[in-house]
């Protein structure tokens, strides 16, 4: 259906036809010397066939979309039709003459009609050709909307399920040592590995989580890795009460202390310790820090990779350019800062 | 029969305790809770089998495996699958991987026994499995009891000395039991290059190069030292600048 139509807007469009319909009266009146009622019952009925003559240019636009290549042919299909239409109209502006059987000549005045009317129907076709450009872009942009939200979707099910294995197997594993040596510390174990996996598939469904949740989440994935590394990992949190109830993308911090876990701690034969911080700035966001020791003699490559690469996407996708990452070795310390704009939840 | 179990875990080491507790046979000599340790001890302990994890601090199972030079026999204990086919290259008895159970631990055991006596995979071979990626990242050396670790991005350039290489990085010098076609074949050869039978230089550390005698030239390093370039291998520098 043409857009016009289907935007509704059609009255909107014949009442731009009536300047039209008054130069075409003006002209009547004027060579022809026809009264304004003479003239305008003339014009009225022309220019109503005529704008809709105009609206069916669209599927012939259509038909023929604008490429470069093309460029010749095009201008010929158009100006050719714009000649038969253009003649069309003339021929039928002479019909009404002659049905109203109305004085004086009109002759004298078809080359003016003519003339207006090619350049009335070509300056549709350019409008038309406006009007699919326009529609191309917002489909474009809404394409693009759609797969960002998709990838936004497919990277969060790609970080859940790259939590799972090797942490599952190692954890299960400490497990089934745990069984015979202390029952009580295996089953505490267990509970603590499905409460992290259950909020773990909870929390990726929501669009966005009071820190408090998310650093909950950080805190249970870290005592399963301690019954793992026992004292090797020291767990330090600074977070300021005024932060917790800031929004964040859900999982946002798992893969920082992920890899502080297993490119800081796992690398070290002396203890390490992992720090998670936050406090509010000036502008009411918050930074976020994810600290830990590291040996820096491990290939800085094997340190940060897909975790840092997704955690940057996922803020550029919520946030666009106003949350900014920085990561990189300090004096013996790894650390990671993440910096959100206010985003506070405001319906607690 | 010894076995030695090494493992960053504490868990995972007691879990083969108790495994192994089942067979009196069996004595422990050692655990050994990183790569530095492993080394040390199965030098001076010469254990029959090693229980051996793959990711650990300082230096990984292959690396730990490298430098005690072959000759004890090894099963990997890891949860990743993804280290099977090297396990494989360094001829692993097995594969365990976490978490195991009783039946899986007892057939690797039993395919141990079968196999202790059996001749081991030459060192340079060890090594050549133990590369990660593509490339080498680092190598890494023992000098009698210790360890060095060299990053390849601080090597300036390795000379062949019999069975040996001496590798130069920073001013210090290692020797390293391996042959310098074993050494050539784990370096990128975009950053590193065969300039002479008996040299591999990093080609960064290269400033000039003068002429010697007609078949050959001398390439100068940035600390001043000059190296031999053959023919052959002025060809493949020239090759790799693309002139």
């Amino acid at each position: 259906m043409h857009p016009i139509v289907r935007s509704g807007k059609l009255w909107l469009y014949l009442v731009s036809w009536v300047p039209v319909v008054y130069a075409l009266s003006l002209i009547l009146v004027e060579q022809s010397r026809l009264s304004w009622l003479a003239g305008i019952t003339v014009s009225g009925p022309l220019c109503l066939v005529y704008a809709f003559i105009c609206l069916s240019s669209w599927y012939v636009c259509l038909g023929l979309p604008l490429r470069r290549e093309q460029l010749p042919r095009l201008l010929i299909s158009h100006l050719g039709s714009a000649v038969g239409v253009g003649g069309l109209w003339t021929a039928l502006a002479k019909g009404l003459f002659v049905l109203f059987a109305l004085g004086g000549s009109i002759n004298a005045v078809l080359p003016s009609i003519f003339g207006m009317g090619i350049v009335l129907y070509l300056l549709a076709v350019s409008v038309h050709y406006v009007l699919i450009a326009v529609e191309a872009s917002q489909e474009a942009q809404a394409r693009e909307a759609e797969a960002r939200l998709l990838a936004g979707e497919a990277e969060l099910r790609a970080i859940k399920a790259q939590i799972n294995p090797h942490f599952l197997f190692n954890s299960l594993h400490s497990i089934s040592a745990l069984t015979s040596i202390d029952g009580a510390k295996a089953r505490e174990m267990c509970v603590l590995l499905s409460g992290f996996l259950r909020s773990t598939l909870g929390l990726g469904e929501k669009p966005a989580i009071p820190l408090e949740e998310e650093l909950a989440l950080a805190r249970s994935y870290l005592a399963i890795e301690k019954v793992r590394f026992g004292a090797r990992l020291q767990v330090e949190e600074a977070v300021a009460p005024e932060c917790v109830r800031h929004l964040v993308p859900p999982l946002l911090l798992q893969p920082l202390v992920e890899n502080a876990v297993l490119h800081g701690i796992a690398n070290l034969i002396e203890p390490g310790f992992i720090r998670i911080s936050a406090r509010r700035n000036s502008d009411e966001g918050v930074t976020i820090t994810v600290e830990n020791s590291f040996d820096a003699e491990v290939p800085a490559k094997n340190r940060s990779g897909f975790g840092l690469a997704s955690v940057r996407k996922r803020l550029q996708a919520r946030y666009g350019g106003d949350a900014t990452l920085g990561a990189g070795p300090g004096e013996g310390t790894y650390r990671v800062e993440l910096r959100l704009p206010a985003d506070e939840d405001a319906n607690r | 029969m010894t076995v030695m179990i090494v493992d960053d875990e504490e868990l995972a080491r007691s879990l083969l305790r108790e495994m192994l507790a089942d067979h009196p046979e069996i004595e422990i000599l050692a655990e050994c809770a990183n790569g530095f340790e492993a080394v040390k001890a199965a030098a001076q302990r010469k254990p029959d089998l090693l229980f051996l994890d793959v990711q650990m601090p300082k230096l990984d199972g292959f690396e730990v495996l490298e430098l005690i030079g072959g000759g004890i026999p090894v099963i990997f204990v890891t949860a990743y699958d993804t280290y099977a086919m090297r396990a494989f290259e360094v001829h692993a008895i097995d594969y365990l991987l976490k978490p195991f159970g009783k039946d899986r631990f007892e057939a690797a055991l039993a395919r141990a026994r079968g196999r202790l006596g059996e001749a081991m995979p030459a060192p340079a071979e060890l090594a050549a499995a133990a590369r990660s990626s593509p490339y080498l990242e680092r190598i890494v050396v023992k000098d009698g009891a210790r360890v060095h670790i060299i990053p390849v991005s601080k090597l300036d350039y390795a000379e062949a000395q019999d069975d040996y290489v001496m590798l130069v990085s920073a001013g210090k010098t290692y020797l390293k039991q391996q042959t310098i076609s074993g050494l050539e074949a784990c370096l990128d050869p975009r950053q590193f290059i065969r300039i002479h039978r008996s040299y591999i230089v990093k080609l960064e550390r290269v400033v000039k190069m003068e002429p010697y005698t007609k078949d050959s030239r001398i390439a100068v390093l940035s600390d001043g030292k000059q190296l031999p370039v053959s023919r052959a291998g002025y060809q493949r520098l020239t090759a790799l600048l693309g002139e």
